[in-house]
């Protein structure tokens, strides 16, 4: 084991800042990172052990006990529990014998529970070793657990042929699907990768690049919208010695999964944007933070990078231009939904937890290592590309006014068709409906838990950044679901996991509110919790980042919109009810120090 | 010259002394370190003009152990870990018009509530068997007299088990901050909340 973390460390240069790598490296060779191996780290890196220790508990991929030779995490997204997650769940608890949460005695087999893996669009979904198996019944959970107690390499577990697009490449030879139904200027294949690497930017200075993105208006695509000219001019105008593109591929918002699907269909255009960001903003290093889930593309990635520096379009002097230098890196994540928030990635890019950072200073002025940093989200990067190769101005002709261009929505749910749809902004959520073939809807999860539950009142709305903005999640609940039951606890409980803990705001009232809603499911609810709710919501937005001040979003946003279901579970004839039960509450105790209760005893 | 508004009141009071009578406060320390109870305490002189001001009931202050009357105003400090603690507090919701939640404990369980994650066999195990201090313990006796209070699952914040209808952050919270609270529930003038006393904990 020594010589093992020894070997790991020195590949990585016994930089610290690279402790994430170490960390994975360890997991996957030993299947776990066992106390020695914290040791052996800290003492090779000079690091304290808590220093190393606060790092590696904060990702949940991440394990300092064996996880089985055979690690099932098994999403447990509304989706997947939408699409028979129970079945799912039951067959594998059954035929492992032994419940989630735990390995089997014989240490091959794990059960985990795992927040959404950006696989919405073929649930129930698991993933197993880094492979991922999509659309997933009991009877094929039953095939492979026996053929894990059969020891058989994971290879052999895929008995389904592999999913459509580029997913046979040898490289990737996964069986997931990438589902597009509908392509517009970034899925299309009219464009040939390299174009305007090779003959654009010979005659574009970086302040022209940056001009064109400028007059394109396009605004981020990971959601927040901040227009990204202005994000690329700021750090080019900031001081550093270095600067530095960073791709945010986290995509952790449940019921997102469009990046994996541009990242497994159009990787080269999103390198080619980070190499264009990176004249512009004269950086020579790109890094593409990447979420621990999509593990299984790390081959083809590298593969893919690999070729372009062959092709001369990664590397020194690209296109001839002298001086334009530009490398990219993969980075994963080890399971942190915050990490998508920019500032929070950085410090995981530098290998320590992901707390979001006090801003200012913004990553523009000091980012990676303190250097001036853009990061943007996968999508945005490949439509740069578009709008260097066809002009600012071109790019307007789409969308709307305040929302240029097109964007790619990853919608998931009920509906007929599921999966990755690029329209033009302003289209509205019932064409999107009728588009994917969704009849009998309740309602519309826009944006991600942290976004909008909308109901068929507000189903006019059009999807852009002044009216309902999305970073692309779409999840579609029909009338047959029961939204707060299955729904909204689901989601407070993604955050209340996901919270990093630094905010009391975020740790705290996530807890209080979600128990508050049990309470008020439980039938024990009166009108003054929806008053509570309303107001303890408002708190919330004291928290530092993004993920804090959304996290009780369903709560808040389900109360706005679906009223009326709150009010139906509400008793009519109390004021208050504190929900508490004395008999319940001391069951516990009592039968541990063999007494039998008794009350009204004094 | 009046200091403060209290004193206003009090002044008042005296010369209608006759006709009207004193608010009645009461207190209580459940799962709670008594820590509020000593910055009540801490109001220093004008703990006076208080004593002047309301009568105490059932409160450690004056050791009155239960309620004898109608109260205007129970204090609580601590939460609810135990059924005695239960017992408690909702005699003081029977018995209080108001009741104010003081401090940490009160309002989110505070220190007792760190037990919360913690199965309660497992903090009963700790504390009575397994501990480094109960070597003396050799029989394994655990606490099952029918005397004792039975421990709840977990620690609840007061408003769990009963309405509250003000709370006072801090731990504990400042002498100044239940000063202001006092006055304000006795005046009926609202109360003035500067930036620096609204905090989550």
């Amino acid at each position: 084991m020594e010589n093992t973390v020894k070997q790991i460390v020195e590949k990585y240069n016994t930089n610290r800042n690279r402790l994430m790598d170490m960390l994975i490296d360890i997991q996957e060779s030993e299947g776990y990172i066992s106390r020695d191996a914290i040791a052996t780290l800290s003492q090779l890196l000079e690091m304290s052990q808590a220093d190393v220790e606060q790092t590696l508990s904060f990702y949940h991929f991440f394990s300092t006990k064996p996880r089985g030779k055979y690690a099932v995490y098994l999403n447990n997204s509304p989706v997947a529990y939408m699409f028979g997650r129970e079945a799912i769940k039951e067959a594998f608890e059954k035929s492992a014998g032994v419940r989630f949460g735990e390995v089997t005695s014989d240490g091959k087999i794990g059960l985990f529970d795992t927040a959404c893996i950006g696989m919405n669009d073929q649930e129930p979904a698991a993933i197993i070793n880094n492979m991922v198996f999509t659309r997933l019944t009991p009877y094929r959970v039953r095939e492979l657990v026996k053929m894990m107690k059969e020891d058989k390499p994971i290879e052999e577990l895929r008995k389904e042929s592999f999913g459509d697009g580029k997913n046979y490449l040898p490289s990737l030879r996964s069986m997931v699907s990438s589902n597009i139904r509908r392509k517009g200027m970034i899925l299309s294949d009219d464009y040939h990768f390299g174009t305007v690497l090779r003959e654009k930017l010979p005659t574009l200075s970086p302040e022209g690049v940056i001009g064109e993105i400028k007059h394109s208006a396009i605004r981020g695509r990971g959601g927040a919208g901040f227009p990204t000219g202005l994000k690329w001019e700021f750090c080019r105008r900031a001081k550093g010695d270095k600067h530095y593109v960073v791709c945010n591929a986290d995509e952790g918002e449940p019921g997102t999964f469009k990046d994996r699907v541009i990242l497994t269909e159009k990787p080269e255009l999103v390198f080619e944007g980070m190499a264009l960001a990176g004249y512009a903003i004269g950086g020579e290093e790109g890094i593409l933070y990447i979420r621990y889930e999509y593990r299984y593309m790390k081959d083809y990635l590298e593969e893919v990078l690999h070729k372009m520096r062959k092709e001369g379009l990664l590397g020194t002097n690209i296109s001839g231009i002298e001086g334009f230098n530009f490398d990219i890196r993969i980075q994963f994540g080890a399971g942190a939904y915050v990490c998508g928030e920019e500032s929070a990635l950085l410090e995981s890019l530098e290998g320590k937890r992901g707390e979001p950072r006090d801003k200012p200073p913004f990553p523009v002025e000091r980012g990676y290592l303190g250097y001036p940093t853009i990061i943007n989200n996968v999508e945005t990067f490949a439509t740069a590309v578009r709008i260097v190769q066809n002009g600012g101005e071109w790019f307007t002709q789409f969308g709307t006014d305040d929302s240029t261009g097109t964007k790619i929505l990853s919608i998931s749910g009920d509906c007929m068709f599921p999966g990755v749809y690029e329209v033009n902004w302003g289209f509205n959520v019932e064409d999107m409906l009728d588009m994917v073939g969704a009849y009998d809807v309740q309602a519309v999860q826009v944006g991600g838990p942290s976004g909008t539950l909308i109901g068929p009142d507000e189903f006019h709305r059009t999807l852009g950044y002044s009216d309902l903005s999305t970073g692309g999640s779409m999840i579609i609940f029909g009338k047959q679901r029961n939204l707060l039951r299955d729904v909204v606890v689901n989601f407070m409980e993604f955050f209340i996991d996901e919270s990093c803990g630094s905010c009391s705001t975020c740790r705290n009232m996530t807890q209080v509110m979600n128990n508050k809603l049990k309470k008020i499911l439980a039938g024990k609810g009166v009108a003054n919790d929806l008053k509570d709710l309303k107001e303890w919501g408002r708190v919330l937005n004291a928290s530092r980042c993004g993920l804090g001040q959304t996290a009780a979003n369903p709560i808040i946003s389900s109360l706005k919109n679906f009223r009326p279901l709150y009010e139906a579970l509400l008793q009519k004839d109390k004021d208050f009810d504190e929900g508490f039960d004395l008999e319940k509450s001391v069951q516990a105790s009592c039968s541990y120090v063999g007494r039998v209760p008794v009350f009204n005893h004094h | 010259m009046i200091r403060n508004p209290l004193e206003a009141i009090l002044n008042s009071n005296k010369r209608e002394e006759k006709t009207m009578s004193k608010p009645v406060v009461a207190t209580t320390s459940l799962a709670g370190c008594f820590g509020c109870h000593m910055s009540l305490l801490d109001i220093d002189e004008r703990i006076l003009t208080l004593i002047e001001l309301v009568e105490f009931n059932k409160s450690p202050v004056d050791d009155i152990k239960t309620f004898t009357k109608a109260v205007d105003i129970g204090l609580i400090e601590g939460g609810v870990c135990n059924s005695e603690n239960v017992e408690v507090l909702k005699s003081f919701r029977k018995h209080c018009k108001i009741l104010v939640s003081v401090g940490e404990c009160a309002i989110m369980g505070g220190l007792p509530a760190l037990r919360n994650g913690i199965p309660v066999e497992e903090c009963l195990h700790e504390a009575y068997i397994g501990g480094p201090t109960v070597q003396l313990n050799k029989d394994g006796i655990m606490p099952n007299d029918d005397e004792l209070p039975m421990l709840l699952d977990k620690v609840y914040p007061c408003h769990e088990i009963v309405k509250i209808d003000y709370f006072l952050p801090g731990c504990p919270p400042r002498a100044d901050l239940i000063w202001d609270a006092l006055v304000a529930l006795v005046t009926g003038d609202p109360m003035k909340l500067p930036y620096e006393v609204v905090k989550f904990d």
